[in-house]
């Protein structure tokens, strides 16, 4: 993976994760020989930190939970401070497959930042009711602006090239749900190229999915708030 | 004269617990100096409620006791919003520095690896 011009790190934001996060990072190493892994430890009350090491991955350690956006932000500094070139977002949990991280990085030829989606033909991951509604505004509006077609702008499967990675390591939003809409609305206002690579998600490899109608109706009314904010800020 | 008596002793309270609380170091400077303010505005006026009545005539209010209370709410709202204002900026001021001893942490221990 490693070309000689290229370095790449996968940052893993990781919440109390130790049950799944060793196969992750290992599985990693197997799949992508030369590619370096960061794991955040996002203040777990767990053994995260020592599991993801003795996988052999860095570990930054935050001393409380700051939320997934505030430990993306310290990955994206870590990726600038130490001379990175491409970095990859990962989930902790295996829903991620890494045998799609070559095709993220390819798309970097015609795009900043290249989101893994989830719907666009490959895999069988389904979303229903408010959950999909909300998909489906956010990927209508989010298209628009970037003027290309996204259809899953939540995927936190993301995979960044150096100026992306400079403009995150400066802002990044802390709030809920920021790091998936208003990370790409404020990228794309500012200049930046987004697209999509169809990529097949697999059930997580522990911990529950949250699947509850209030909550999915939750998510849709944060969604709508978070894009609006968005769209109004500065 | 019942209700003189309350609004005096409420006043004096607030006062003092204020007074005590800059005494403690508990509270800072800037908002000490704020409540005191406020504290002596409304000691005379919680004895002498009928002294705010001619300010409220000319601007069109019936009593200057309702007066005081539609300023008094307006300046409460406007004391929260400041200092969400400022929880905010807290926030990410301490968000920062977590960031920062991550990463002052992951140096440490690589430099004693290497070592």
């Amino acid at each position: 993976m490693r070309t000689p011009s290229n370095r790449v790190l996968i940052i893993m934001p990781a919440w109390n994760e130790a049950e799944a996060i060793s196969a992750v990072i290992k599985e990693i190493h197997a799949e992508l020989p030369g590619v370096d892994v960061l794991v955040v430890d996002d203040g777990s009350g767990d053994n995260t930190a020592a599991v993801a090491g003795a996988a052999g991955a860095s570990v930054l350690r935050l001393p409380y939970n700051l939320g997934v956006g505030g430990a993306m932000r310290l990955g994206y500094r870590y990726a600038r401070d130490n001379g990175y070139d491409i970095t990859i977002q990962v989930d902790a949990d295996g829903q991620h497959d890494p045998r799609f991280v070559p095709e993220l990085i390819a798309g970097l030829e015609h795009a900043d930042l290249i989101i893994g989606a989830r719907f666009a033909g490959v895999g069988a991951y389904q979303a229903r009711g408010p959950r999909r509604w909300a998909m489906g505004m956010l990927g209508m509006v989010i298209s628009r602006l970037a003027r290309t077609k996204l259809t899953d702008t939540t995927s936190g499967l993301r995979c960044s090239n150096r100026k992306m990675i400079e403009y995150f390591a400066d802002w990044y939003p802390v709030e809920y749900l920021g790091d998936t809409i208003e990370t790409l609305v404020r990228a794309i206002r500012d200049g930046h190229t987004v697209r999509q690579v169809p990529v097949e998600m697999r059930p997580r490899q522990g911990g529950v999915p949250s699947h509850s109608p209030l909550k999915a109706t939750v998510y849709l009314g944060r969604a709508f708030v978070i894009l609006l904010l968005a769209l109004i800020r500065r | 004269m019942n209700l003189t008596i309350v609004t005096a002793l409420t006043g004096l309270t607030v006062l003092i617990v204020i007074v005590e609380l800059l005494r403690r170091r508990q509270l800072r400077e800037k908002y000490g100096i704020l409540w005191i303010g406020v504290g002596l505005v409304m000691l005379p006026l919680s004895v002498f409620p009928q002294a705010l009545n001619g300010l409220s005539s000319l601007i069109g209010i019936a009593s200057g006791v309702s007066m005081a209370l539609f300023f008094a709410v307006v300046f409460l709202l406007l004391t929260c919003i400041h200092l969400s204002w400022e929880v905010s900026r807290l926030e990410e001021e301490t968000r920062i520095l977590a960031e920062d001893i991550a990463l002052i942490h992951a140096k440490l221990e690589s430099n004693e690896n290497a070592q």
